[in-house]
Order: structure tokens, then sequence, then C-alpha cells
């Protein structure tokens, strides 16, 4: 199982606004944590921070439980499927291979296709695919990278509600094992995925992230389920309240 | 077929204008008088043409190579941006007719002199486009690239350069449209063959008719260029936003 990780920050301001909080947080190993929170308060920060895309500022920490770098052990997902339109399937959930010049691992790619249900479309460009396959290729080439940390910026955010539905079990199944940060809108999507949601509420000095209270279940968690419905009726009152 | 009735629509209404008119001949030719000299002068025309051609397609191979170097060593070479770029522009600044005669005072009155003319003006639209393509690369891939680890060279040469190709292809286009410009500059400043030199050399003995014949023969030219290009760089980047529409618009 993935280890867990562990950041320490500073308050985070951008340009001159403080956004994100002196926080001191930690994700529980092999589980997924769902970030939730108003927009513009942080939650793609704190992931770009991790993902090494902003550099950290003075005083920050990261650190995985076993104490290893977190550098390059992370794989990203973001709102969009990022596919490359000039490569076809196959070329693109190699992409992380191809870009760091390694041998593509054809075999765990033929898995991978075929765990997301794209067997047969090896060769169809991005343009060929509808949303929801996109969809399921950019979760198969997130998995491609096999990284203990990963980071999903609203990733089934472009998709249809139906589709998102299928994704999330699908995707849910896949990441089982790693530590996933999962930022999301999406209150149901948080309930049915995470073992743990924060959700981040704007303050004078950055936001403040709040552990919510979850169903006993654990993830992946039915739809139909009372308590699921109950606790997203409160995730709904208590994000509008933050906004 | 909308093009070719729109062409014998033309020619027609050219011809009509001119026997209503009865403007003198070497003013305005009819369509059938340069049609007669395209046919008895066609010996000599397709020698010059072949001339012409050669400069075009030099030019354009030159053009294009420079246009390239040009926008990858902009985009990746920070410091040197601030001192080509003015370059580049003064470049332009200058306009060819200008400095076609210095040309062809250094290079002489041979192929060299129109090469140059042409890869001038042909170079600039194929490094804008270029250079602009590999500015405007989609952040997202760029943040995915950076997390899966790319090195500064497969970023440019895997992400940003295919990324920026559709660019790289409008830029061509434009310099397939203007690459027969510079050739035929050069020809008027000073040459012993080349359309350009045909034109010259018919308008000092009023053959208007001969002057049109090479004209006719420079402008197809002009236009099969452009076709063959467009053609050619569709078929190479089917991936590309304008061809997926064309696709979806009508069968192709």
């Amino acid at each position: 199982m993935a280890p867990g990780l562990g950041i320490v920050l500073p308050v985070i301001r951008l340009g001159g606004r403080p956004v994100l909080g002196a926080c001191d947080l930690h994700f529980a190993a092999g589980q997924v944590t769902a970030l939730l929170g108003p927009s513009g308060v942080g939650k793609s920060t704190l992931l770009r921070l991790l993902a090494g895309l902003m550099p950290l500022p003075a005083g920050a920490r990261v650190m995985p439980e076993d104490g290893q770098p977190l550098a390059g052990r992370v794989a990203w997902m973001g709102q969009q499927d990022l596919l490359l339109p000039w490569l076809d399937l196959r070329g693109n959930i190699g992409l992380g291979a191809r870009l760091r010049g390694e041998a593509v691992d054809k075999a765990r790619a033929d898995s991978l296709i075929a765990a997301v249900g794209l067997t047969g479309r090896d060769t169809a460009r991005p343009s060929e695919l509808s949303g929801g396959m996109r969809q399921r290729a950019a979760l198969a080439r997130t998995l491609m990278e096999d990284r203990p940390f990963v980071l999903m910026d609203e990733p089934f955010s472009a998709v249809d509600a139906p589709t998102r539905h299928r994704l999330q079990s699908l995707a849910a199944g896949l990441l089982a094992g790693r530590t996933v940060l999962l930022v999301t809108h999406d209150p149901l999507e948080a309930l049915r995925m995470a073992h743990r949601i924060l959700v981040l509420r704007p303050g004078a000095e950055g936001a403040v992230a709040e552990d919510l209270p979850l169903p006993a279940s654990l993830p992946l968690r039915a739809v139909t389920d009372p308590d699921v419905l109950a606790a997203q009726a409160a995730l709904l009152d208590r994000l509008a309240e933050a906004a | 077929m909308r093009a070719l009735a729109a062409a014998i629509g033309l020619l027609l209404a050219w011809e009509g204008f001119v026997r209503w008119t009865g403007v003198p001949a070497f003013l305005m030719p009819s369509p059938l008088r340069v049609w007669n000299a395209l046919v008895t002068r066609w010996d000599i025309l397709v020698g010059h043409a072949g001339t012409t051609l050669t400069e075009i397609l030099l030019g354009l191979l030159f053009g294009a190579l420079l246009g390239i170097a040009t926008a990858l060593l902009l985009s990746s070479w920070r410091g040197g941006r601030r001192w080509l770029l003015p370059l580049l522009i003064a470049s332009q600044a200058v306009p060819v007719f200008a400095i076609a005669p210095l040309l062809t005072l250094w290079l002489g009155f041979g192929l060299a002199s129109k090469i140059t003319m042409s890869t001038i003006i042909i170079f600039f639209p194929v490094a804008t486009a270029f250079y602009d393509g590999l500015r405007r690369t989609e952040p997202g891939w760029l943040d995915l690239a950076t997390t899966m680890g790319a090195s500064r060279g497969a970023m440019l040469w895997r992400v940003r350069v295919p990324a920026a190709l559709p660019g790289l292809a409008s830029g061509l286009r434009v310099a397939a449209a203007v690459a027969p410009i510079g050739a035929v500059v050069g020809e008027w400043v000073g040459a012993s063959s080349g359309l350009g030199y045909v034109m010259l050399q018919a308008n000092g003995r009023s053959q208007t008719d001969v002057m049109f014949a090479a004209l006719a023969i420079l402008a197809t030219m002009a236009m099969a260029l452009w076709f063959a290009t467009d053609l050619l760089l569709r078929r190479m980047l089917p991936w590309q936003p304008d061809a997926l529409l064309d696709s979806d618009g009508e069968p192709t």
C-alpha cells in the first residue's frame, strides 16, 4: 500500500491575498481524501503545490511517511482529459514513458486499456472518442504512471451525470491502495469515493480545512444509502455556508 | 465545379468587353488572343516557367527551413529573443523591392538572388506563425508533462512542437501564396530568364498578349502550389481542428 502524506504549509498568498491559511494536514495511507470548498479557496493551489507545478514557499514541508521525497512519485489528473490530439489512445496512455525516454510497458498498457473498457480502440485518436471515453483514457494514463500518490483536480466535472457515476465506480476500484487527494465540487462524488472529506472554509488569514463527519460505511458508497444522502444534504449546507 | 464556372464566366465577360468596346490589343488583348500567344510561344514560355518554378520551390524550401529554425530559436532561447525579434521585424520593414537591386548586385543575375528574395519573403510568415504556435501550448499539457518528469527537450519536441504544427501549417499556406512574389520581383530587377523577365520584355515590345500568357502561367502555378501545399498539410496533420471540421461538414 502507498504511504501516507503529511504537509505543513505557511499562509499561501496569491497576488498578495491570503488564499490558504497555515495548515498541518495529513493524508492517510492508501485512502482517498476529498477536498471541497467554494471556488478560489485554494483547493487547486494545494494540489499544484504537491504536484510540483508551483514552487513550495519558504517554511513549507512535504513529508511522505516513508521518508522518501515526493518528487517523481505523483500522478496528476486534471479537469480536462488533456489527451494529445496527435497521438492515438495507446500513444496517450504511454505518454509518461515516452516523455521520459523510457520504453512503454505494453502489457500494462493493454491491461489498463481493458480495465477502462477501451479494448479495440487502441488506434483511435482523441477526436474519435466520446467525452466519457476520453476521461476513461485519461484515467488509464494516470494509472499507467503507477505512482503511490495520485492528485485529481475535479477529474470528472466535464462529463454528464451518468457517465460521472460510472467513472467514479471505475476509478474507485482502480485507485485502491493509493494515497489519493481528490479536489471536487460535487458533494456526492466526495461522499461516494472518499475515506475522509475536508471542507476548505475561507477565513481572514486564508482558508481553513475542516473535517466533515462521514457515514460509517466505506467507499465506494451506494447513492441509495440514506446515510449518504443525509450526509450529502449536510455537506451542501456546509458548502453554502462556506461560500 | 463552381470555381470552373466562375472562371469561364469571367473569361466570357472579358472577351465580350474587348469585342464590344474595341479596346486595342496592346492595351487589353482578348482571352482568345492570349490563348493564341500561349500556344504559339509555348516552347519558349515553358522554359521560362521552369526557371521561375525552380526559384519559387527553392525559395519555399529555404524560407520554410529558415522560418522553422528562427521560431525554434526564438522560443527556446530567452536571451536571444530580445535581439532576434527586432531583427525579424526589421527584415520585413524594408520592402523587398527596395533591396532587390542590391541582392542582384551582390548575388548576380542568376538563381541565387531570386531564391534569396523568395526566402526573405517566405520565412517571415512561417517564423511568426510557428513561433505563435509554440508560445500557445495548452498550459494543461505542459503541467501534465511536468508531473510526468519530462525533460526540457522532451517537452519541446514531444509536446510543444507537435502542438504548434497547425500554426506552422497556416504559416506555410501563406508562404505558398506569397512565394511567387519574391521570384518575379527578382526577375524584374535583373534576369536573363523566368516569367518575370518575359513579362518585362513583352511589355517593352507592346506584346501585351504574351505578357498575359506569362501571367496566366504564373497564376496557375501559384494556385497549384497553394492547393498542393494545402492538401499535403491536411494529409500530414489529420488531427488538426480545421481538418476535423471539414470531415464533419461535408464528405471530402
